[in-house]
């Protein structure tokens, strides 16, 4: 046995490390169609004290380490590119506290999306939390760490946005409070008013630090939620459209989706749109709302409101058991998507280019969008399903989709959650003096490249 | 290309007008304004007629001298390439029903039980009462009665598709087709029959074959003893005449249909394809004062014929304080098959 893996199992037990092939073949890869890679070492902490010890272990030893969720992000950000200790974050899955009044819940870091519903479901029912459309495993603080969306992201902006405080380990083992939380017992705000260090940790994907606890803004459960369904076959009207609707400030949240298959969705733009109340007279007020947004496309005929009868209990899923279905089309169960952030106006550019991507790659394209911050803009997801056992078919996909992140920069968009290629062409496009910024708060902050190394990485 | 059977000298000689001046929704006080909108229709001119249907189906039935004015409007608005509800959902319901072979078939002999392309059916055409015909299913949109593109003036894709659905069934060697689908039934007899087409099978009306065999168990039948408001949907207008079955089964269960305003010719329909068509102020309305209508007989139970207008009204009745269920269900509750449905 090596030195590393008996100081690993000092530090968290010996049902918490494994090096064994069939473990660590898991931890080499990810649902989408990246290369896999070994990691060397997997370890499931079960406390912050754990992970900074690893951490430090790490630093004497110069081993990679790779925070990690649930390893749904499906671009490939907790493959171990270069190796190294995989860090299970999901022992560390506790609900620390939930401020009812303060609407805000402190969790662990391993903390899944569907433990979070569970307990308000159960003990607030008055509250809620933005669910994402992913399998309900993944965690909060993974979501978050990567800019995710969720079902509150139209009305409140990124999953982000919603952090009201972390507890991080640093990349050289430091334990650190954000925001009121290192002032006071008080997970209410991230930054303000003082400086937003959360920043230093949001949106780096693990290569900054591991977050070991994560305050999270909760919002008002109402006792109603519906929905509607909005198409239309003209892709030019889709961004006067989404104005009109955001500017009513009353939708929970909205979807644009467009795909071939099956036959009912084919030629149409759907727009799913989401609102809630706690009477049926509220409902009744801001459904006519809607319906009178849109009223001039119904009278030229340009678009109406198809009936959701039959699609309501799926469309009212959360998360959407749905989008996994569309995986399994071309049969094998894959799909992976770029989804670059972008503003409202672009939709019908992106649109074509799915399209336009499907049939040059010869693979199933279904695209959504989902609206950000009442329309500020949109995660446009460009995803193409293919089969695990078809390598060509998963090589199509994916020029594909590095067809659709270069052609997201050009049109001045960001990719979301990128691939270490993705984030490559972004350090490449992006202004230089903020690339220098960037890699200095990086080197400062993890000076042995021990963290996730190979992403936000200039030269990988 | 099949064409609508339809007299001209029919209408140009009719002295009531009554398939307009009855019109629950274009509003028309004189004879000679609604002869007069009806024959700009049929000589093929503009008309506010074309404008204005709601495509409700009830001038087929206000019409007692067997020309075919609801199919005219359809033809006509098709013929100006004009579009009752928004293109998209025009497209989308034609794409929807359209075979694509993911169709279902079980043990057929001479009697095939037709589900339409209505899930809700195969469950209903259980039990008891259907233990003969219930594995007999023919289900997919290659059984599916097309009748529902003329809401979206599309008589096209109905001369196109009914034959072919004719010949699927007839492929299956059947001599009797049960029409689970009141609208199937209506295809079959007056649609089929108003466009010349073919049908070398029996149609069988569901209610018919309900009545029939609870006629044969009535010794099973314990009286519900309830009071009930009947939603009549819009393809029962293409078959006025078996409007009075449902009377006949219901009082054969003991169960009791007070007098209200909107049954009968003056039926107002379930709402969800004038929300698609003018949008939600018609429909509401419609749907407000169909459902207080039923509330004020005191009825508390709301019968479906159609699955789809069950779908439509089922969570708006129940608000209302009633119960909705299907005919089929409430026979299966008086033979003692099926629990009462909750209220």
């Amino acid at each position: 046995m090596s030195d590393i893996l008996k100081a690993l199992i000092e530090i968290v037990g010996e049902r918490g490390v494994s090096n064994t092939p069939e473990e660590i073949w898991f931890y080499s890869r990810d649902p989408g169609v990246l290369t896999p890679h070994l990691p060397d070492y997997v370890v499931a902490p079960r406390t912050t004290e754990e992970v900074q010890k690893i951490v430090l272990l790490a630093n004497r030893e110069k081993i990679p380490v790779v925070p990690m969720g649930n390893g749904m992000s499906l671009t490939g950000l907790v493959i171990p590119l270069k190796g190294g200790i995989v860090l299970d974050m999901k022992r560390m899955n506790k609900i620390l506290e939930v401020n009812a009044m303060a609407r805000y819940a402190v969790v662990e870091g391993g903390t899944s999306q569907g433990v979070l519903k569970a307990c308000l479901q159960e003990h607030y029912p008055q509250l809620r939390h933005s669910i994402p459309d992913a399998p309900p495993t993944t965690t909060i603080a993974a979501n978050a760490a990567l800019h995710g969306q969720g079902r509150l992201t139209q009305q409140y902006g990124f999953n982000s946005e919603m952090v009201t405080g972390l507890e991080v380990v640093l990349p050289t083992g430091e334990i650190c409070l954000i925001g009121s939380p290192s002032l006071g017992p008080y997970w209410f705000s991230r930054g303000p008013t003082m400086p937003d260090l959360s920043a230093l940790f949001l949106g780096w994907l693990g290569t900054t630090g591991i977050i070991t606890k994560i305050g999270l803004r909760l919002y008002p459960n109402k006792k109603i939620r519906d929905v509607e369904l909005f198409v239309t076959d003209r892709v030019d009207l889709i961004p006067d459209i989404l104005y009109k609707l955001t500017h009513l400030e009353i939708l929970e949240d909205v979807n644009v989706w467009f795909q071939p298959k099956p036959l009912m969705f084919q030629g149409n733009f759907h727009i799913t749109l989401y609102f809630t109340g706690d009477t049926e007279e509220e409902i009744t007020f801001k459904r006519r709302m809607i319906w009178d947004a849109l009223q001039e496309y119904m009278d030229s005929k340009d678009g109406g409101f198809m009936s959701v009868q039959y699609m309501k209990e799926m469309l009212m899923e959360m998360p959407q058991r749905g989008i996994a279905d569309f995986a399994d089309v071309p049969k094998g169960g894959g799909f992976e998507y770029s989804g670059p952030i972008t503003i409202l106006s672009h939709f019908p550019q992106y649109a074509a280019k799915v399209v336009e991507l499907a049939a040059k790659y010869d693979v199933l394209y279904a695209s959504s969008a989902r609206l950000i911050s009442g329309g500020h803009c949109m995660m446009f997801s460009i995803s193409f399903a293919f089969n695990r056992n078809d390598p060509a078919m998963m090589t199509r996909v994916k020029h594909a989709l590095d067809e659709a992140t270069a052609f997201a920069l050009e049109m001045g968009g960001i990719p979301w959650k990128p691939n270490f290629m993705e984030q490559k062409m972004i350090m490449e496009k992006m202004d230089k003096n903020a690339l220098k910024l960037l890699l200095m708060i990086k080197k400062n902050l993890d000076p042995q490249g021990i963290m996730n190394p190979g992403n936000w990485e200039v030269n990988t | 290309m099949y064409a609508l059977k339809w007299k001209e000298k029919v209408c140009a000689t009719c002295t009531s007008a009554e398939c307009l001046l009855k019109c629950q929704y274009i509003s028309f006080t004189r004879h000679d304004e609604a002869h007069g909108e009806m024959m700009k229709v049929v000589r093929g001119e503009d008309s506010r007629v074309l404008h204005e249907c709601a495509t409700c189906y009830a001038c087929e039935e206000y019409c007692k001298r067997g020309n075919h004015p609801f199919y005219l409007i359809s033809e006509r608005r098709e013929g100006r390439g004009m579009f009752t509800a928004p293109r998209p959902i025009t497209n989308q319901w034609k794409n929807m029903t359209q075979m694509q072979g993911k169709y279902m078939v079980g043990p057929v002999k001479d009697k095939v039980l037709s589900c339409c392309f209505i899930p809700d059916l195969g469950i209903l055409g259980t039990g008891e009462i259907f233990k003969d015909v219930a594995s007999a299913v023919a289900f997919g949109a290659e059984f599916m009665c097309p009748a529902v593109h003329t809401h979206f003036a599309r008589m096209s894709v109905i001369k196109e598709r009914l034959p072919i659905v004719i010949e699927n069934l007839v492929k299956l060697g059947v001599k009797e087709v049960i029409c689970l689908h009141d609208e199937c039934y209506g295809t079959f007899t007056a649609i089929a029959s108003a466009y010349g087409i073919d049908v070398p099978f029996k149609p069988i009306y569901y209610m018919d074959f309900l009545l029939s065999r609870m006629r044969e168990m009535k010794d099973r039948i314990t009286p519900l003893g309830i009071r009930a408001a009947y939603q009549r949907p819009c393809s029962n207008r293409l078959i006025p005449d078996k409007y009075p079955l449902v009377k006949e089964i219901l009082d054969l269960i003991g169960v009791e249909l007070p007098a209200r305003e909107y049954q009968g010719e003056n039926c107002l329909c379930c709402g969800e394809i004038l929300r698609s068509i003018s949008g939600y102020k018609l429909a509401d309305d419609v749907q407000e004062r169909n459902l207080n209508d039923m509330v004020q007989t005191g009825a508390e139970y709301c019968v479906f014929n159609c699955p789809a207008c069950q779908s439509s009204l089922s969570e708006k009745v129940a608000k209302k304080g009633l119960t909705p269920v299907h005919i089929i269900n409430l026979c299966k509750m008086a033979i003692g098959e099926k629990e009462r449905e909750a209220r």
